[in-house]
């Protein structure tokens, strides 16, 4: 479980966060939704770190994080996988040597032990025989899931995806939302998926909160969101005519 | 107070990059390929330009040398001098700034705006000493042997414009090369490099570290990382030099 205690952030006189409280449950997949420019990113930052935040807490369980020295959070962040926008893999790396970095940097495993790994992670996000290519010469779904795979190489406790889907037909985005619950229920892990594809809320959005300049001002399932009063996440979810017209189906 | 800031930005880098190493054997791998990136690669850019200047050398000095009260082998005095004392160090590192400087603000830059070190820190990784310090410790090791190349390949390049022009004899050149020869101007050049090294590596990485944006501030990072490296070269040379030879 990760909470997150009225936390605020600013960039200079601008306020980016403000008073955000909320609690990420453990093996559902949590989704932070709104639209670009509202905030989610800087929140998904701050949670994992990346950010430091003016005022407020964030507890990894029962440890509280944003106050722990570097060397403290280092712990911590090797329970830690991400998924980023641009899938963020070692350029200069083949695929194998993506999934086994975090391996060579944290474990005493042998290489055997160690490619063992990277096979069972490469195979879990359905990629085969790609071991010795480069980042350049994948697809960007197959970056996805090879960033998942170096994401999961540590059986990490947390997973935190930034826009796992931006880029991508709606097909693969589907398959790559699917991966990732089916990863959160397995592993049971703390998940947090931060996305405006109203296909990724309706597919795996078991807990959704929605923030909007900055504050959070809903939260609740996907199925909750149907009915939802909150005009501004009307306006987010109901934007388009057809997603009008759904809605206003009996 | 912009330059405070950078300065300070600067040294908390290095406080970064010279913490402990999470562990040595990927830091060694590191270095390896690092020696291969920031010294290897550059093999073939000190041979050409050193070639080219220890010949040019000999000719515009001989051209200044037309009094026949001069001793002819004054040339070969010359170039070695000229080579030793300033090209070898100095202008190789001015070189290495533009090669090796570039690259590196553009390689961590890159990496930077892709999300490439965020994913490292996440990981609980220090980006900076993991990517830092292997090409430190590579350029600090291996520019003094690019040094050495460049006098070594230069009053060849001397050399072999006396045999094919006659601009000066060949014995003469080699007399030259051999006269009152004082072995510390060569650790003069070679201490001189390790600094020039130093320079170079921390601010090209620092430029490309904190790069925010996307492919355009990369670009004006790389540029920003040659001239102030080659700023504080310059600046380094004179101090050194001071130090050293007074």
């Amino acid at each position: 479980m990760i909470e997150v205690r009225q936390i605020s952030k600013r960039f200079g006189t601008s306020v980016v966060l403000e008073d955000i409280s909320v609690t990420f449950t453990k093996g559902i997949t949590n989704l932070i939704i709104g639209q670009s420019g509202s905030g989610k990113t800087v929140l998904l930052k701050s949670i994992v770190g990346l950010h430091s935040v003016d005022e407020g807490e964030i507890w990894f369980d029962d440890r509280l994080y944003n106050t722990l020295s570097f060397n403290a959070k280092k712990e911590i962040r090797k329970e830690i996988g991400m998924l980023f926008q641009g899938a963020a893999l070692f350029d200069s790396l083949t695929v194998e040597q993506n999934i086994m970095f975090p391996l060579d940097m944290f474990t005493t495993m042998t290489r055997k032990e160690k490619l063992n790994r990277v096979d069972f992670c490469l195979s879990r996000v359905n990629i085969h025989n790609a071991n010795t290519l480069f980042p350049s010469e994948l697809s960007g779904g197959m970056k996805k899931r090879v960033a998942i795979a170096r994401a999961i190489a540590l059986n990490p406790r947390y997973l935190f995806c930034d826009e796992p889907n931006s880029g991508l037909d709606p097909q693969t985005g589907i398959v790559i939302d699917n991966l990732i619950s089916d990863i959160t229920k397995e592993y049971n892990m703390t998940t947090i998926v931060n996305t405006h594809d109203m296909n990724s809320v309706i597919e795996i959005g078991e807990k959704v909160v929605f923030i909007h300049e900055g504050r959070k001002l809903w939260e609740g399932s996907n199925s909750d969101i149907m009915h939802t009063t909150c005009s501004e996440l009307n306006d987010f979810v109901f934007a388009t005519s057809l997603a009008k017209k759904i809605k206003e189906q009996p | 107070m912009k330059f405070l800031t950078a300065a300070g930005n600067y040294f908390i880098l290095l406080a970064k990059v010279f913490a402990r190493p999470e562990k040595f054997n990927i830091y060694y791998k590191q270095f390896l390929r690092e020696i291969e990136n920031v010294g290897i690669n550059s093999f073939g850019i000190v041979v050409i330009i050193s070639v080219f200047v220890g010949a040019v050398i000999t000719i515009q000095t001989n051209y200044n040398l037309e009094n026949p009260l001069l001793p002819r082998y004054l040339v070969g005095v010359t170039v070695r001098d000229s080579l030793l004392l300033e090209f070898s160090s100095t202008m190789v590192a001015l070189i290495l700034a533009g090669k090796v400087g570039s690259s590196i603000a553009s390689e961590i830059g890159t990496m930077r705006v892709t999300e490439q070190i965020d994913a490292l820190e996440i990981m609980g990784v220090n980006s900076a000493s993991f990517l830092i310090l292997p090409k430190i410790v590579a350029a600090v090791f291996f520019f003094p042997i690019l040094s050495l190349l460049s006098m070594f390949v230069g009053i060849f390049g001397g050399y072999v414009l006396c045999i094919f022009t006659e601009v000066v004899s060949p014995s003469d050149y080699i007399y030259g090369i051999q006269y009152i020869f004082y072995p510390h101007y060569i650790s003069y050049a070679v201490t001189k490099t390790v600094f020039y090294a130093f320079i170079i590596v921390t601010m090209s990485a620092f430029q490309g570290y904190f790069v925010q944006g996307g492919s355009l501030e990369v670009g004006r990072a790389s540029t920003k990382a040659v001239v102030y490296s080659s700023i504080m070269v310059l600046l380094a040379n004179l101090i050194l030099t001071k130090l050293i030879l007074s």
